[in-house]
């Protein structure tokens, strides 16, 4: 038997990728106005450096990073700033926005151009290279990919893992990458060996895509150093963590990161944008976005500019086809719910997620039975049960004392759970009253 | 359209599990045991069995009206609970009987308590020891399979000396399909397993608790008591298999934590032997339940798991 890697617990939700794995990726319509939030990113967000009124070009930068723990922000599309103003962005906080209206020209910024090779490159010119790009995380989370590439000097880091694992259901647009750009994916991935020194690479993606693994083996067969993992089809293997575990064996510890094993994670969508910024010059103004749920006519694969509107994506998948219950930005088990369809596209918008009435409306949680699949499930071995009992009675230390903050809100609990009860949600209010009270001290 | 759209905490998804599937695989997992306890104590099991579900289910909604909280008889918790009930008392019982074990169970072990996943006791077990204890003569009355159902003592009460010295032993065949004297749910060994496994397939169980219970129960008979054969009918009487598959398992009332899930098994089978070999009554499943069930909330706490990445 071929093997396997994963890790302990997880669960197995259906897959719902049917509708899109099979659907090759297509470019979206340029949009008429896009709107780009100046934070799409962990951290601190960009200073603009336009005024209202500018012409600007595609992959022009629109927002400066300050901070080190931040990214800039360039314009996906040619024309005149209209607005800066403060909107609701998907992310589901308010962020100030550039709204820039597209004047046809589709013109690129004179400052695109190839920045060599990753031989003739130094790791500082790497680096240097991602972080101008504004490249985030990818995969959703959208924490900035310089800052993972420059680690303290005593934590030395042996291994870069792309996470091609896309575990999440009806999420498809890592997977297409995989099939269709395999080369790009590996290019970016050694600029990133390189950009750390690491000596090993590996690209972990699920069994239930045998075309993805096929693909990218052959991709890196010439390369003894880069290996393809296969792994378990199983929820949450796509997380960090517990990627990290199935490919090396390494746990991270209890609050620290991946570095502190000597392990970088990247999603295989960050590697290729790396590889976009090297080989063209473009920074991140567009991605691969997965539209689909059974209120969408056409469910699709598209390339999206980032500040296109849900709406503008999904009226070129057909529409609804029936009346949209939850709109969700990501995949079902982490996404966003939206309030709106007129939020912006981001770097991290993985996908767009239409469910109908029937499959949003929310179950009536019921007494929890105690039947303990919540702990047995568990990703991180925490017990759901008592640490959500806690925070609902606002018995915020006790919570904490049975290690709420090592929580990696992958849902797992609440999808499991019989009697239906609001597991996260309660773990998540706890963990926010813990971190606070912290805080405060 | 915007105010009609859903925001809520993620996960979006959730799994078709539910507390009413749980319990109706438990019934499905009881039912070739009830078939048989209807084959071999006749109209008597079919009375008991309807008298102590409907007792259950009536018992729960007069008490949470009275109490003004939701009624949950859909769940079939109370059916469950009933039919476990049934299950623990002797086919001679008078009619009364379930219908107050039933009452008990739900009213006071369960609903008093905040009802389903708070009673500290399983409801059929604690209500099984007020009735023992209320009218032992009638809780201990076995009769014989079949129609004409004469007085007989159970294996277990045969084996240690008191049902007098001419008391004959039944066939292990006997004893593993269940044409023995006994309570209505517990003679067919059997049958009880094959409704054990079908709950481990459905992963209603896991088999932690019944594995390391019938286990425990296995080593030390074989270790204390008379050899292999002595070994065998501990195993297959007395309630063992219900207590291990159905009753030691009740979510409510064992440890959620694997570790105190052993360790609650391997008690409740300490518990039982001790209470067989040294004990002044016959049977110790339910005692030993009992007791193990007071500390399974001190097991959960002292049992937590490892958390990934943690230092100790």
């Amino acid at each position: 038997m071929k093997k396997r890697f994963t890790f302990k617990g997880g669960i197995h939700p259906p897959h719902f990728k049917k509708a899109t794995e099979k659907i090759s990726v297509q470019r979206a319509e340029v949009p008429q106005t896009v709107t780009i939030p100046l934070q799409q990113h962990i951290g601190a967000p960009c200073e603009p450096i336009v005024k209202v009124g500018d012409k600007v070009k595609i992959g022009q930068k629109i927002g400066e990073a300050k901070a080190f723990v931040s990214a800039p922000v360039h314009s996906s599309i040619a024309g005149t700033v209209k607005k800066l103003v403060s909107l609701d962005s998907s992310t589901g906080s308010k962020a100030m926005c550039v709204v820039i209206e597209a004047d046809g020209s589709n013109e690129v910024h004179e400052d695109i151009k190839p920045k060599g090779d990753i031989n003739s490159l130094t790791k500082t010119e790497i680096i240097q290279i991602v972080k101008e790009a504004g490249i985030t995380g990818m995969g959703g989370a959208g924490f900035p990919t310089h800052v993972k590439l420059s680690p303290p000097p005593e934590k030395k880091i042996d291994s870069i893992i792309l996470n091609g694992a896309e575990c999440e259901p009806y999420l498809t647009a890592d997977h297409r990458l995989m099939l269709e750009n395999p080369k790009k994916v590996v290019y970016g991935l050694k600029a990133l060996m390189k950009a750390v020194d690491a000596q090993n690479g590996y690209i972990g993606i699920e069994e239930n895509k045998p075309d993805a693994i096929e693909v990218m083996t052959k991709t890196v067969s010439n390369a003894a150093n880069i290996h393809v993992v296969p792994l378990k089809t199983k929820y949450p293997q796509g997380d960090e963590k517990r990627l990290i575990n199935a490919a090396t064996g390494r746990e991270v510890p209890s609050g620290g990161l991946p570095m502190d094993v000597g392990v970088v994670v990247n999603n295989v969508g960050t590697a290729a944008a790396i590889a976009d910024a090297i080989q063209t010059g473009m920074p991140v103004i567009e991605r691969i976005v997965t539209i689909t749920g059974s209120a969408i006519k056409e469910p699709k694969n598209l390339i999206v500019k980032v500040g296109t509107s849900f709406k503008e994506v999904i009226e070129q998948c057909g529409g609804y086809k029936e009346e949209p219950g939850k709109i969700i930005s990501g995949g079902p088990m982490m996404g966003i719910a939206q309030y709106s369809d007129e939020v912006p596209v981001i770097k991290g918008t993985s996908g767009i997620l239409v469910l109908n009435k029937k499959e949003a409306k929310i179950p009536e949680p019921q007494n929890c039975i105690r039947c303990g699949k919540c702990v047995d499930i568990c990703p991180v071995n925490l017990q759901p049960l008592f640490i959500s009992q806690f925070s609902l009675k606002r018995m915020y230390d006790e919570a904490e004392s049975y290690h709420a903050l090592d929580c990696i809100e992958c849902g797992s609990c609440s999808y499991i759970c019989p009697s239906k009860r609001p597991l996260l949600h309660s773990i998540r209010m706890g963990k926010r009253e813990i971190i606070s009270k912290r805080k405060k001290k | 359209m915007e105010n009609k759209l859903l925001a809520s905490s993620s996960p979006h998804l959730r799994s078709d599990e539910t507390i009413s599937r749980v319990m109706l695989d438990v019934l499905i997992a009881l039912l070739p045991a009830t078939l048989a306890s209807v084959y071999f104590f006749r109209f008597n099991a079919i009375k008991l069995i309807v008298l102590a579900v409907a007792s259950a289910i009536v018992a729960e909604i007069i008490c949470q009206k009275a109490m003004k909280r939701p009624v949950t008889v859909k769940d079939l918790s109370a059916v469950v609970t009933g039919l476990l009930l049934a299950f623990n008392i002797p086919a001679s019982a008078p009619w009364w009987i379930p219908v107050i074990g039933s009452a008990f169970a739900i009213v006071v072990v369960k609903q008093l308590f905040g009802g389903l996943g708070h009673n500290f006791m399983n409801p059929a077990l604690a209500a099984r020891a007020m009735l023992l204890a209320s009218w032992p003569v009638i809780m201990t009355n076995w009769v014989s399979p079949g129609a004409d159902a004469v007085s007989t003592a159970t294996p277990l009460a045969i084996m240690a000396g008191d049902a007098g010295s001419d008391a004959i032993l039944p066939s292990l065949t006997d004893v593993f399909f269940g044409n023995i004297g006994g309570c209505l749910g517990e003679t067919s060994a059997a049958l009880l397993i094959l409704g054990g496994i079908y709950l481990l397939y459905r992963r209603v169980i896991n088999w932690r608790i019944p594995f390391m219970y019938i286990g425990t129960v296995a080593v030390l008979t074989l270790v204390f008591g008379l050899g292999f054969t002595d070994m065998t009918y501990h195993l297959f009487t007395g309630g063992l298999m219900l207590g291990a598959f159905y009753m030691a398992t009740d979510y409510s009332s064992s440890p959620v934590t694997p570790l105190g899930q052993i360790i609650f098994g391997v008690g409740c089978g300490i518990i039982t032997v001790a209470i067989r070999l040294k004990g002044g009554y016959p049977e110790g499943v339910s005692y030993s339940i009992i007791l193990m069930n007071l500390v399974a909330p001190l097991l959960d706490k002292y049992t937590r798991p490892k958390v990934f990445g943690e230092v100790k």
